[in-house]
């Protein structure tokens, strides 16, 4: 008898819904395994890392100020994978936001004025946005293989970050440490309440919705879904898939280098040679969990901030590395594609392969 | 067994008795029960879907029936694997070819053999046998630079390198001219002479009326008949097959045609994909009123042609497409739909409809830029634009899809399942119907019944009659002869990218198609001279 | 040593371990399936390599360990996207995720610990000769067997059965299953070999290029070498000119330095990567040189049926 599998004649909608939340149930058990052993408390350390975070009013905080760049640059990419469009390179994108936004108050140290923010933040899309056109282009023009052009260029981005930030960006009076002046008044992100939830979170947000919305009802979000879907028939429906091509990477880029430089204008208050623990990265897997939904991204954003902080939790209180919440993640997704699977597919047991049966 | 049981079954080369297979909720056969002779030549008949297909493949070992027994030469047999349906002597050519367009045809060959076999003799065992049965093939010629019927015979001589007793062949004409087609009944017959035996899976009735010795039909999965064909007519089988009487389709000649209203001058368009097929000065017009069909074999530039005339692929001289008068070669699709055209491809799945979107977001595909739809059903409601303001009207999509479905005749489970979920020919019908709910001006169809069964076919074909003696100008590609001659006012032939001109129907016989088919154009043409003439 | 000399040892050194992972993936490739987690298989190899040699204080087990990492997570990737029929791209990016992770988590309580260098096969004689000695003769295993394994990789695609097996298989999966071949089994076993291939890589990276282990030792090599294989057109014998190349330009930014020429590190730190875009643009640009090699299958899952 071997497992075998067999197609549904529909796509289970269960399963659509269910499918991410098994996937989490499972990394969480090899989690409790992985912990046992290490010789510790499996339930004490699984309690850290997916509880604690959400029981503080500080850590709450900290969590928003984590899930607004996963959930801003992952409802980018969840556009761009629908579309079939992979956009590997938002790290890169979301440096040179970072980057572009962040020259306004090197330049112009002392201009004070909202004028500043708003042109921070559109800088920061802006830079993005182009920064993100390259590999499109290439694509376009070439048929260069985006995944590669755009993760190259993410190297790229950062050996430019480096040597901006330990050259001509460098603070004078920083004791030649690699960073920037740091950013005062205008220059920096407001904040809301007492903590340090910035204007980043509501713009993540509003991203969300707006691009909900443009999904679900707009032609140009039919259009993606077409293109990523059947590209013969986005062809037959009028659409041109260069264009919606160019328009996907331009959107997540713009998104990226947004959230690059709410990174920037907001925890950080300067500019540094790291600005980001792989939001970039993590943000692939955030698309993925959310279903590649907006929505769902908002809260698979969060899923994901509470891993990041429960493995800073973990290593405090543990001594447990901090990378195994990037091992969290990895699993995490390996299970989430492999968990797809049941949305058009049932498990059964068949007899092996042979004769033919007697009836 | 006993010694009667031995006798009755070692006459027969091959028995197949109550072969019943279930794929999930569809029972693709049911007990089904068939036999044959050596040297004879038995046809497996049946409709799109009758489960033709799904029986060859257990005999020939690339499935395996749920219940069923298999006698081979009178002794009871399991046939796991392709390989072990070789070993017996059977022999399989697909509709489907299993070819590899990057490897040379030994190399194909190759594969298909026991991996004992030395391929150094092969080459030149090839060009034996393939040119003693008449099907001549050269050894290292590369598959991606052949046409489908060499394709076809790389899939023969195979087979026939392994010295086969069975001979299975699955819908083999569909893919040759009438010339092409005869020679392989030569070949045929000849190996029927030599105590070969051959399945032969066809829906063409006259053909299988000339060269079967026997029929099996099926229908529905289950075995409706077993008869000699050529005590039959076509109209008998055609009965047995589809079950009910199926209304012959009517084509009253209407009035005279009017104003073309497509137009093609000197249509040329090289291709850049190295198996593609360049169109070289075609011209056409198709007028207000008639159906202009455009027959040829699969590969010879009809994919590529039904782009150029939907705008798919444009041209550089806006003259080349004229619509109603207009040159638009230089505009894609939407903008032709615009000028009322409307287009309906070959493929379904994936490139008419999008597979895993349901049927009212699949109306979005193509009335997304046109005003309202202008199909009213009983009540007298009419549609209103699929699309406003760049946002997509929900209920006015479902509408369409309601409409269609009523008149069209459209079958599936729920009201708005996914494309994929419907069978072939109500997926087709709706297609259709979606278009025609744009209430064209000109309509161009690619392979309007293909993979169809009969009722649907027969629906959409009046459907397209009707269209036309609307007043709107049809254009059909199509590779069925029968269905040409069954709607076409005025037939031309697609051949390597050229096209000849369009003869009217009652002048073209098909022997002259299947010259055209081979590109004797200047050869039909002088013979339709003289008769003219004369 | 000369000058000359020193040169050639750093490029060999330097392209070895580029040429070992994209010959795995170039078999994988033409087999039809995409494997991206290649970045991810070479830095398990790089940490299991280290930490396996470092406890046995042997580079050979070392080696073997590498070997079998990558092996691992290929079939992790094996099962997904061929026996789960996940999609391929998001398979092979989590792998890398996964490996990069789970990578830093093994290799944390061996960073900056002393190195196990695997040495060179010095043979008597050969390897004294002046200049043609070390060049020619004096490199460790893994850099003659980088060599050998494109030979034997060139010589079974194009003189064997299997190859052309495995030609069909990415070239028409469903003509393939329907002459009978295995279609899955042909395509674990060229994931598991390219799986191999970049545990080797990375076992490389660790014990021989710089013995140490250090995160994220492998720096992007994984993701060169599966430009690499589109460069190549996926011929083993491009592969190979290919592979140098790379290793010439990865380590000509030490060069340039040491000539005293005034160029920041970073942009020479990032000649590699620029010059794989600008190897992609070329190579994919041309279209006839990719449609005619390309495994026209590739990246497409394949359902048989039952």
């Amino acid at each position: 008898m071997i497992l075998v599998l067999e197609k549904r004649s529909r796509r289970s909608q269960a399963m659509v819904w269910l499918s991410p939340v098994l996937a989490l149930g499972i990394t969480v058990v090899i989690g409790g395994f992985i912990f046992a052993s290490l010789g510790l408390d499996p339930f004490k350390a699984l309690y850290i890392y997916f509880i604690d975070p959400m029981t503080s009013l500080w850590s709450i905080e900290e969590l928003i100020v984590k899930a607004a760049p996963l959930v801003m640059i992952g409802v980018g990419l969840a556009i761009c994978y629908t579309a079939n469009v992979w956009n590997i390179g938002a790290e890169g994108q979301l440096t040179m936001g970072a980057l572009f936004g962040s020259a306004i108050p090197i330049y112009f140290t002392d201009w004070q004025s909202p004028l500043v923010l708003v042109l921070m933040l559109v800088l920061g899309a802006i830079g993005g946005a182009l920064f993100a056109a390259i590999p499109a282009l290439l694509k376009n023009r070439f048929g260069a293989n985006e995944i590669l052009t755009s993760l190259m260029l993410v190297y790229v981005a950062q050996l430019i970050l480096d040597w901006v930030i330990r050259g001509p960006w460098k603070d004078p009076k920083g004791f030649n440490f690699p960073q920037s002046v740091s950013f005062e008044g205008w220059q920096l992100l407001p904040l809301l309440g007492e903590g340090r939830v910035h204007l980043g979170a509501v713009l993540a947000l509003i991203a969300a919705v707006l691009l909900w919305v443009m999904m679900g009802r707009s032609l140009r979000g039919f259009e993606i879904r077409v293109i990523g879907n059947s590209p013969r028939a986005g062809a037959f429906s009028g659409f041109a898939q260069k264009k919606v091509v160019l328009f996907c990477f331009m959107l997540s880029g713009a998104l990226a280098g947004l959230a690059g430089i709410c990174e920037v204008a907001g925890p950080s208050g300067q500019l540094q040679p790291v600005i980001s623990p792989g939001y970039g990265f993590t943000a692939i897997i955030v698309a993925f969990l959310g279903r590649l939904n907006p929505i769902g991204v908002i809260f698979a954003g969060i899923l994901l901030a509470i891993s990041y902080l429960g493995g800073e939790a973990a290593q405090v209180e543990l001594g447990i590395s901090d990378k195994m919440a990037q091992v969290f993640q990895g699993m995490l997704l390996f299970l989430i594609l492999a968990c797809e699977t049941l949305i058009h597919y049932r498990i059964k047991l068949a007899p092996g392969r042979g004769a033919v049966k007697e009836a | 067994m006993n010694e009667t049981g031995a006798n009755e079954t070692s006459k027969y080369l091959l028995e197949a008795r109550n072969i019943t297979k279930v794929f999930g909720e569809l029972r693709a056969n049911d007990d089904v029960t068939l036999s044959l002779k050596p040297g004879e030549i038995h046809a497996l008949l049946g409709e799109n879907g009758a489960g033709k297909s799904t029986l060859v493949k257990i005999i020939y070992g690339s499935l395996r029936a749920t219940s069923g027994h298999l006698f081979w030469r009178g002794r009871a047999v399991t046939v796991p694997n392709p390989a072990a349906a070789r070993e017996l002597g059977i022999g399989m050519v697909f509709q489907h070819f299993s070819l590899f367009d990057a490897l040379t045809v030994t190399q194909n060959i190759s594969l298909a053999l026991p991996s004992d076999v030395d391929i150094g003799a092969l080459s030149g065992r090839i060009e034996t046998v393939s040119n003693d049965y008449g099907l001549p093939l050269r050894p290292d010629a590369l598959v991606a630079d052949l046409s489908v019927g060499e394709r076809q015979r790389i899939e023969i001589v195979r087979c026939l390198l392994q010295e086969p007793r069975l001979l299975i062949m699955d819908e083999p004409t569909a893919v040759l001219t009438p010339q092409e087609a005869d020679q392989l009944f030569v070949t045929l017959a000849r190996l029927a002479s030599e105590g070969c035996g051959v399945l032969y899976i066809s829906h063409r009735l006259e053909e299988v009326r000339r060269i079967c010795h026997d029929a099996t039909i099926l229908r529905h999965g289950k075995l409706a008949a077993r008869v000699d064909p050529q005590q039959e007519t076509a109209a008998s089988l055609a009965t047995l097959m589809v079950g009910t009487e199926v209304a012959a389709v009517r084509t009253d000649k209407g009035t005279a045609p009017g104003a073309p209203l497509l137009e093609l001058s000197s249509l040329s368009l090289a291709t850049d994909d190295q198996f593609g097929v360049s169109l070289k000065n075609i011209n056409l017009a198709v007028r207000a009123g008639e159906i202009v069909a455009v027959a040829g074999v699969a590969g010879n530039g009809q994919g590529e042609f039904f782009d150029a005339l939907s705008g798919e692929l444009t041209s550089s001289n806006n003259a080349t497409v004229k619509i109603a008068g207009v040159g638009c070669g230089r505009e894609g699709i939407t903008q032709r739909r615009r000028r009322d055209a409307a287009f309906v491809p070959e493929e379904r799945l994936g490139h008419g409809a999008v597979p895993n979107f349901p049927l009212s977001e699949n109306v979005v595909l193509t009335h997304h830029s046109v005003e309202a739809t202008r199909l009213e059903t009983g009540d007298g409601m009419a549609g209103s634009a699929v699309v406003r303001n760049g946002m997509i009207d929900r209920d006015a999509a479902r509408y369409v899809n309601r409409v269609v479905t009523e008149l069209f005749d459209v079958r599936k489970g729920t009201p708005d399942p996914e494309a994929q979920s419907l069978s072939g020919g109500n997926l087709q019908k709706f297609v259709v119907g979606r278009e025609m709910a744009l209430q064209p001006r000109v309509l161009v169809v690619n392979q309007p019944t293909w993979g169809v069964d009969a009722g649907a076919a027969a629906l959409i074909r009046q459907a397209l009659i009707d269209l036309a003696r609307g007043g709107s100008a049809v254009l059909v590609i199509s590779q069925d002869l029968d269905e040409i001659f069954e709607v076409a006012d005025r037939i031309a032939v697609i051949s390597r990218g050229e096209m000849s001109q369009a003869y009217p129907s009652e002048e073209l016989s098909l022997e002259r198609i299947g010259l055209l088919m081979a590109g004797a154009h200047e050869a039909v043409a002088r013979n339709a001279g003289e008769a003219g003439a004369a | 040593m000369g000058a000359l000399e020193a040169v050639i040892l750093t490029i060999i050194t330097a392209s070895t371990p580029l040429l070992l992972a994209a010959i795995g993936e170039l078999v994988t490739e033409r087999s039809g399936v995409l494997n991206l987690g290649v970045e991810g298989m070479m830095i398990m190899g790089a940490v299991c390599g280290f930490a396996a040699a470092y406890t046995t204080h042997s580079a050979l087990l070392g080696v073997g360990a590498g070997l079998l990492a990558g092996v691992g997570m290929s079939l992790l990737f094996a099962i997904l996207t061929q026996t789960l029929m996940t999609s391929q791209v998001a398979t092979g990016l989590s792998l890398t995720l996964l490996g990069l992770g789970l990578s830093g988590m093994i290799g944390e309580g061996f960073t900056g610990l002393p190195g196990i260098k695997l040495e060179a096969l010095n043979i008597p004689f050969l390897s004294d000769i002046p200049f043609i000695g070390p060049v020619i003769f004096g490199h460790d295993i893994l850099v003659y067997g980088s060599l050998f394994i494109v030979a034997g990789v060139a010589y079974v695609l194009f003189r064997t059965r299997l190859g052309l097996i495995i030609t069909a298989v990415g070239g028409n999966h469903h003509s393939a299953h329907a002459l009978g071949y295995n279609v899955l089994r042909v395509r674990y076993g060229c994931i598991a070999f390219g799986g191999a291939c970049s545990g080797l890589a990375g076992a490389y990276l660790s014990l021989a290029y710089t013995p140490q282990w250090i995160e994220n030792m492998s720096s992007g090599r994984g993701w060169i070498a599966l430009a690499l294989v589109v460069f190549s057109t996926w011929l083993p014998k491009r592969l190979l000119v290919g592979a140098y190349l790379f290793g010439t330009v990865w380590i000509m930014g030490l060069y340039v330095q040491a000539l005293g020429v005034d160029i920041p590190s970073q942009l020479l730190s990032s000649l590699p990567y620029l010059v794989t875009i600008v190897a992609l643009i070329i190579i994919s640009g041309n279209k006839t040189l990719t449609k005619v090699n390309t495994p026209a299958c590739i990246g497409q899952p394949f359902a048989p049926e039952r």
